[in-house]
C-alpha cells in the first residue's frame, strides 16, 4: 500500500463535488485542444513534423553524453557559467549561492517547471530570499499560495472571480472586479516594478543547442525577456534532456511547440541567448534529478523526449475532469504520471492509474511519446513492487481467473445478470465505487453467446 | 566524484545505443503570396501589417496613429525626426519611459508572422519588450515561408541575443480570455516596405 496523503482518486472526488465547475474546466481545456487541432490541420506535413521531432529526440537520448559535453564547451566559450546539479537540493543550493554572491535577497523568475519540481521557491524562502513569479498565471497561483495546476496554463483551475478576489487582496484592485483586461493591467503595473528592481532573474529553458552553446526561451507575455534584460544576472535552469543537436532542429520544434500547446503558430517571443550582454553574468544549471535513472529504463526513457507543450493534459478525459492539483506533483496529467513514479514510486503509485488508457495523449504528442503504453507498463511495475493496494490486485486476480475459464465465465455471467436484475443493491452500493457517478443500463435477458446459439439453432 | 562526473557517467551507462539521425526534418511550404500570408497571420496574432513605399509614408502614418505621444525612440536614421528619446544610454532601466519604439527587422516568416531581430538591430536587448508600443519595419522581399527557411537564413549566434517576435505581448491566463499587452508591447505595427 502506498503512503500518499491524498491520492488522485480521492482528490478527484473532491474536485467533482462542484459539477458546474468541473464542466467548465472540462470545456475550457477541450477548447484549447480544439485550437490545437485547428492550427495543426493547416500544416499538411504535420505528421512528418511529429516524426522528425520524435527522431531528433531519439537521437538525442542516444547521444546525450556527447551532446551535453559539446554544449558545455560551447556555452563556456560564449561566456556562460555552466553548473551541474545531481538533484533538486543541489540545484537549489547552486541558485542560492549565486543570489548570495550578488548580495541580494530578491529574485524575479519566469516560468520554469523544473524549479517547481525542485521546490525552489520554498527553499529560497527558508533562506530569506523573496521570489516573484512573473508569468501572470504563476503570479496568480503564487499569491494564493497554490501550485500551478497545468504546465502551460498555471491558473486554469481558477475562475476570473477567483483572480479578482486574489488581486483585490494583494494588488488593491476594485472589490468584485472580474474583467480580465483590467486585472491583467493591474498585474502588468505590479510586475513592471518588479522587473525594474530585481538584480537577479531566473528563466527556464525550452531548448539548449549543443552546436552553438546557446538556449531558447519561449513566452507569450515577454516576462522572461523583461526579467533578464534588466537584471545583472541571468540564471537559466534546464533538465539535461532539453538539449538538441543543431540550430536547424529548432525549425521543427518551434513549429511543433506552440501549435500543440495553445494552437498559436508560434509563441510571441522565441528568444535565443548565446552570450551575456555587456556587464551581465549568465549561468546555466544543468539538472539530473532522476533523469539519468529514467534514461536507463528502456520502457520509460521516451518520457524524456517531452517538450512540455501540455497537449496530453488538454486532451486527457481524466485530467479535464479531475484538475491538475489531483495529481499532487509539479507536472500533472498523463506525461507527469509517467515522470513522477521514476522520482518516487511509493508516493506516486496512484498516478499511472489516473488514466483510461484511451491513447488520446499519445495521438496528440508532438514528439510521439507512447504515453498511454508507458502508463500501462508502470501499472505492472508498481503492482509487482507492491505499491498498489491489495483490493485492486485481488480484483484483477479474480477477474483473471474468471476470464481464463470459459465455463466459469459463463456461469459467472449468468449469476451476475440474475443478481443485478433481482437484487440490484448487491452491486449498486457504496462498496462499489464504480456506481458513485453512474447509473447502470438495464440488464440484458441473455448473453451474446446464448443469443448466438439460439439464433443459429433457428436457421 | 563531482556531480558533473556523476551525472555524465550515469548518462553514458544508461543512454540507449547510438541512433543515427537520418530523417528528413525540413519541409517546403508554398504560399501564393508570402506577404499576404504574413499579413493574415500577423492579424491573427494581434498585430497589424501595413504596406508602404517610403519612409515618408511610415512617418505620416505614425504621426497620424500616435498623435501627441512623447518618448519615442528609433534605430532608423530616416525616422530620427520622429524621435524625442535618445538610445545613447548605458542603463537599460532608462528605457522604461518609452512609449513607442520603431526598429528594423532582419526578416519575417510568413507561416507564423515571426520577425527576427537581434543585437544587430537592437542597441538594447530590452528595447522591443519594454516599450509600450512597438513598430517594426521590414522589406517585402525579406519574408520567408516557414521556420526551416528562417533557420537557413539566420546565424543565431552571430550576436549574443536574438528573438523571433510574433505579434504584441499577450496572455490568456485569466479564464482563457485573450488580453493583448501582458508585460511587453501593447501593440505591434509592421511596416512592410515594397520592393
Amino acid at each position: 500500500m502506498n503512503s500518499i496523503k491524498i491520492d488522485h482518486a480521492t482528490a478527484s472526488v473532491e474536485f467533482n463535488k462542484d459539477e458546474a465547475h468541473v464542466n467548465w474546466h472540462d470545456e475550457t481545456l477541450w477548447f484549447v485542444r480544439s485550437k490545437r487541432d485547428k492550427a495543426v490541420f493547416q500544416l499538411p506535413e504535420w505528421e512528418q513534423l511529429r516524426e522528425a521531432g520524435s527522431q531528433i529526440k531519439n537521437h538525442v537520448l542516444s547521444n546525450m553524453h556527447d551532446l551535453l559535453l559539446e554544449f558545455e564547451e560551447k556555452a563556456t566559450a560564449n561566456g556562460i557559467t555552466v553548473h551541474w546539479a545531481a538533484n533538486a537540493q543541489e540545484h537549489n543550493e547552486i541558485i542560492y549561492s549565486i543570489i548570495k554572491s550578488e548580495g541580494v535577497n530578491r529574485m524575479v523568475k519566469s516560468k520554469s517547471m523544473l524549479t517547481e519540481e525542485c521546490h525552489l521557491n520554498d527553499f529560497l524562502k527558508t533562506k530569506g530570499v523573496e521570489v516573484i513569479d512573473s508569468d501572470l498565471g504563476e503570479r496568480i497561483v503564487q499569491m494564493r499560495e497554490e501550485t500551478p495546476s497545468h504546465i502551460v496554463l498555471p491558473a486554469i483551475h481558477l475562475k476570473k472571480s477567483d483572480v479578482g478576489e486574489t488581486f483585490h487582496k494583494h494588488l488593491g484592485t476594485k472589490k468584485g472586479a472580474t474583467d480580465p483586461q483590467y486585472l491583467t493591467e493591474a498585474a502588468r503595473q505590479h510586475l513592471r516594478d518588479t522587473f525594474l528592481t530585481r538584480k537577479v532573474a531566473l528563466t527556464g529553458v525550452n531548448f539548449a543547442i549543443a552546436e552553438t552553446g546557446g538556449f531558447v526561451v519561449c513566452t507569450n507575455e515577454g516576462n522572461a525577456d523583461m526579467g533578464v534584460h534588466l537584471a545583472d544576472v541571468h540564471i537559466a535552469c534546464m533538465g539535461f534532456e532539453k538539449i538538441i543537436p543543431k540550430v536547424e532542429h529548432l525549425g521543427v520544434f518551434l513549429r511543433l511547440l506552440a501549435r500543440s500547446a495553445t494552437g498559436q503558430p508560434i509563441t510571441t517571443f522565441s528568444s535565443h541567448f548565446h552570450k551575456p550582454r555587456a556587464g551581465q553574468k549568465m549561468h546555466i544549471v544543468i539538472v539530473d534529478n532522476g533523469r539519468s535513472k529514467q534514461l536507463g529504463r528502456p520502457d520509460f526513457r521516451n518520457s524524456l523526449k517531452c517538450i512540455r507543450c501540455a497537449a496530453c493534459l488538454n486532451t486527457c478525459p481524466v485530467y479535464r475532469r479531475s484538475g491538475g492539483h489531483s495529481y499532487h506533483t509539479a507536472i500533472s496529467g498523463p506525461i507527469g504520471s509517467i515522470l513522477a513514479p521514476n522520482l518516487d514510486m511509493a508516493q506516486n503509485a496512484d498516478l499511472p492509474f489516473a488514466s483510461t488508457l484511451c491513447g488520446s495523449c499519445s495521438n496528440v504528442c508532438p514528439v510521439k511519446i507512447d504515453i498511454h503504453e508507458q502508463l500501462y507498463k508502470w501499472r505492472q511495475v508498481l503492482v509487482q513492487a507492491g505499491h498498489v493496494s491489495s483490493i485492486k490486485s485481488i480484483g484483477v486476480k479474480s477477474m483473471a481467473s474468471v476470464l481464463s475459464s470459459p465455463s466459469f465465465y459463463r456461469t459467472a455471467g449468468k449469476l451476475g445478470r440474475f443478481l443485478m436484475k433481482n437484487t440490484p443493491f448487491m452491486t449498486n452500493n457504496h462498496l462499489n465505487t464504480w456506481y458513485d457517478q453512474r447509473e447502470m443500463p438495464e440488464v440484458p435477458k441473455e448473453s451474446f453467446r446464448e443469443w448466438f446459439i439460439r439464433e443459429k439453432g433457428n436457421k | 566524484m563531482s556531480s558533473r562526473e556523476k551525472i555524465l557517467s550515469q548518462i553514458k551507462i544508461n543512454q540507449p545505443d547510438f541512433q543515427e539521425l537520418n530523417v528528413n526534418f525540413k519541409f517546403d511550404t508554398v504560399y501564393e503570396s508570402l506577404y499576404e500570408k504574413f499579413a493574415e497571420t500577423l492579424s491573427f496574432v494581434g498585430g497589424e501589417a501595413l504596406e508602404v513605399n517610403s519612409f515618408a509614408e511610415i512617418k505620416a502614418d505614425i504621426q497620424k496613429h500616435y498623435q501627441g505621444i512623447t518618448n519615442i525612440a528609433t534605430t532608423i536614421d530616416e525616422l530620427l525626426e520622429l524621435a524625442d528619446f535618445s538610445l545613447n544610454i548605458t542603463d537599460p532601466h532608462e528605457l522604461e519611459m518609452l512609449n513607442l519604439v520603431i526598429i528594423e527587422g532582419d526578416f519575417a516568416v510568413a507561416e507564423n508572422a515571426a520577425i527576427w531581430v537581434s543585437e544587430k538591430q537592437l542597441p538594447h536587448r530590452a528595447l522591443p519588450m519594454i516599450t509600450q508600443y512597438l513598430a517594426i519595419v521590414i522589406h517585402k522581399t525579406d519574408i520567408v515561408a516557414n521556420m526551416h527557411r528562417a533557420y537557413e537564413r539566420v546565424k543565431v549566434d552571430e550576436t549574443g541575443f536574438g528573438t523571433f517576435i510574433s505579434g504584441p505581448s499577450k496572455t490568456a491566463d485569466i479564464e482563457q480570455s485573450l488580453v493583448i499587452g501582458a508585460h511587453g508591447a501593447r501593440g505591434l505595427v509592421v511596416y512592410v516596405m515594397a520592393g
